[in-house]
């Protein structure tokens, strides 16, 4: 697929990956094998029938592959921009053994793409496809991310009033506070959330439940379900001396900043971000990737990730790492940090590393990292971005003490109905698993959606 | 939805506006010691404020502000009739509110307006209040008279002299625990004035709260910019404040990590003043 120059773009925020055009998605859908068994739709998570969807492009009737993948998948353009397709769809491909499978995100993205760019499903002009809520019936969903907006899209398809509760001013989720621009334009996000609210799904904003509002509160206003996907927003930090020097942030942080707040144009945004000359990034997730490729962006002249094991250990997605090192991110492997060093007034000025080795494989699987005694390492650095995953936050959960949380304080749900231990409240997404990734909370979200469409249904 | 301004009051003209507007989500379940996180323009910023007052019948919140930057600014333009664009809240723990006996409520600045809420929460409990306020000069007061209403007493300290003790608060503080028993300590104002009450009270061995402003984004527990050390813990003011133990607060970097955007902040009010040809006020 067409990418942006690396050189270019690390000067903007535009998105890298450009898209195929149609000629280049019709060539790509008639490689597809048209299996008789096929097992890319059970790589995915949400269950799209690649196999249907691939055949209409082939046959150039991209409206009917869009009606075919929104069956099943609410955000058809945002999964096939940050899916990780290599272990789903593409990776259950019959030719994925050839090293070249059928590149499916790339299709679905530009199947997406194609049908929003034809059909805006905006309030002043309603397509007969966007359709109204036809039953009686109202449920509710909390936090506004892939899990709930999956939900959602799946019970207003099948004309139940939906309304999802949001905490921020912004809807969308870790879509529009955690993932970059350059990776998923926040106009994909709302060109999705666009086409829900067509749909009659409600998001209101400013509503933080647990505090504005509780369960009981929601239950009372004659929701007849509700769906938690809240995520698991509060962030881990390393207990290390000087962790809390001007210039240390956490990721969620850095990219809420420059992500939901639209820091990267301060000042014509109001919301302040450190401009960092040599930032290290510590983690070697898919958020560490973002969170490094966005200081290039905002001018860094070094930017190291900072990882305890090797490359070959790093849990982000392969083109993730590969991007952030065709753009000029360096890694600093082998290497955990000690502490932070700053000056009288506070800030940030060096990163003490202590040098590791591998050993013997821990209960991950992955070999652990042992440090190597006496070999430290010092980084000049005025910003460190920790990306070291988060933890469940306590806001609903403290409100709500009925709710059953398992020890490592994630909701506990019936993994055959994604029901918690209050009837008729559903979970998913990170707030059950912990941090994980839009797909499998949208496979979640989707799951509680299919019992609650069932639950109405008997109850009719 | 936006929030209506119903009212709108300059309580020290040029610097102190207090506005009441409606919210009828926030106030039936606002307490005292919480606050609220607004934005004010499409491209602005969150800023957490507290909750002064609240009218849950009338379904309206207070707050009070001091023009310190652009968000302020912008808020300060608003008249009445005219909506906060968002409004997020009520957030924080409330308070810790029971009947213990004598309570001291000390506020310096715009802190006067939050102190307020928490004294008012101890008078409705029966808890005696006595509550201190100071500022520079006594034209900087503020909510002498609501304080009254439901003190046993309000003690001023000004700078100057112009009224009650000439000096700081935490004199006034350190002679009235020098000749009462006090059972706690409520202090909510500028960091320096927090930490100061804090080592008079040590001295006295008087349980103190304080209510800290660190710099927040979400509000919600998402980012940890809020974070202060407590106890050598690190806790975020957000979710597990804004209220502490000041004992074990620590203010100095606090007060280093208020000023993280300094240059920002004033490169970003100049803008605003510009735009809106107005002169800096300080």
């Amino acid at each position: 697929m067409p990418e942006q120059d690396p050189k270019t773009r690390i000067h903007n925020f535009s998105e890298v990956a450009l898209g195929y055009n149609l000629e280049l998605a019709i060539t790509e859908a008639k490689r597809c094998l048209q299996c008789k068994n096929p097992t890319c739709q059970q790589g995915c998570p949400v269950d799209v029938d690649c196999k249907t969807f691939i055949r209409f492009v082939a046959e150039g009737k991209l409206e009917e592959a869009y009606l075919t993948i929104q069956k099943t998948n609410s955000l058809p353009a945002v999964c096939g921009r940050v899916c990780p397709q290599e272990n789903q769809c593409e990776g259950s491909c019959k030719l994925a053994p050839t090293g070249q499978p059928i590149a499916i995100g790339r299709l679905e993205r530009f199947v997406a793409d194609s049908y929003y760019a034809k059909h805006p499903c905006d309030d002043d002009k309603k397509q007969k496809e966007c359709i109204g809520p036809k039953s009686r019936h109202k449920v509710a969903a909390i936090g506004s991310g892939p899990s709930s907006l999956t939900f959602a899209g799946y019970l207003a398809l099948r004309g139940i009033k939906v309304t999802i509760f949001e905490a921020l001013h912004e809807a969308g989720g870790v879509l529009v506070y955690g993932i970059p621009e350059f990776r998923l334009p926040k106009k994909i996000v709302h060109t999705e959330l666009e086409a829900l609210k067509a749909m009659g799904v409600e998001i209101k904003t400013n509503y933080v439940v647990g505090s504005t509002l509780n369960l009981q509160d929601i239950f009372d206003q004659g929701y007849e379900a509700i769906f938690i996907g809240v995520g698991a927003g509060l962030p881990r930090f390393l207990g290390l001396e000087g962790e809390n020097l001007i210039g240390v942030y956490s990721a969620n942080e850095y990219l809420t900043r420059v992500n939901l707040m639209r820091a990267y144009k301060f000042p014509d945004y109001d919301t302040p971000l450190p401009r960092g000359q040599n930032v290290v990034v510590i983690g070697g997730g898919n958020v560490a990737m973002d969170a490094a490729r966005t200081a290039l962006r905002l001018g860094a002249k070094k930017v190291y990730v900072v990882y305890r094991r090797t490359q070959q250990e790093m849990p982000a997605r392969r083109e993730e790492l590969h991007h952030a090192l065709d753009e000029g991110v360096r890694l600093k492997v082998l290497s955990s940090p000690v502490k932070f060093l700053g000056d009288e007034q506070g800030k940030l000025q060096k990163l003490v590393l202590q040098k590791m080795e591998l050993g013997e494989p821990d209960a991950s699987g992955r070999r652990s990292p042992i440090p190597i005694p006496g070999q430290f390492e010092e980084i000049v650095t005025d910003l460190a971005i920790i990306a070291v995953g988060t933890r469940s936050n306590p806001l609903l959960l403290q409100a709500t003490p009925q709710l059953k949380l398992n020890q490592r304080g994630y909701i506990e749900i019936n993994p055959d109905t994604g029901e918690t231990s209050i009837p008729n409240v559903f979970a998913g997404g990170d707030i059950v698993t912990g941090a994980a990734t839009v797909v499998l909370a949208m496979g979640a979200g989707r799951k509680a959606a299919q019992e609650v469409a069932k639950r109405l249904k008997l109850t009719a | 939805m936006g929030f209506k301004i119903v009212k709108k009051r300059v309580l020290i003209p040029g610097r102190v506006t207090e506005v009441v507007f409606l919210a009828p989500d926030i106030a039936p379940t606002a307490k005292p010691g919480n606050f609220v996180i607004i934005r004010v323009r499409e491209n602005g910023e969150r800023i957490p404020l507290t909750i002064a007052d609240k009218n849950p019948e009338q379904g309206t919140i207070t707050i009070v502000y001091l023009v310190v930057g652009t968000t302020t600014a912008l808020l300060d333009l608003l008249q009445e009739g005219d909506e906060i664009l968002d409004v997020c809240g009520p957030l924080g723990k409330p308070t810790k509110i029971e009947k213990k006996g004598e309570v001291v409520c000390i506020g310096g600045g715009t802190g006067i307006a939050a102190m307020h809420h928490i004294a008012k929460g101890h008078a409705e409990v029966g808890n005696k209040v006595i509550s201190i306020i100071g500022a520079r000069t006594k034209d900087f007061l503020l909510f002498e008279e609501e304080l009254a209403k439901f003190s046993a007493e309000v003690l001023v300290a000004t700078n100057d002299g112009s009224k009650g003790h000439k000096g700081l608060v935490t004199e006034v503080l350190d002679s009235y625990l020098a000749n009462h028993t006090v059972q706690e300590v409520v202090a909510v104002g500028p960091v320096v004035m927090m930490k100061a009450v804090a080592e008079v009270t040590k001295k006295y061995n008087v349980f103190t709260t304080v209510s800290l402003n660190p710099i927040m984004v979400d509000g919600i527990g998402m980012c940890g910019a809020c974070r202060v050390s407590v106890d050598g813990q690190v806790k975020f003011a957000c979710v597990d404040g804004p209220e502490f133990d000041a004992h074990k607060v620590d203010f100095d970097e606090l007060m280093h990590r208020l000023n993280s955007y300094k240059q920002q902040e004033e490169l970003s009010y100049k803008q605003f003043c510009e735009c809106h040809g107005k002169e800096k006020k300080n």
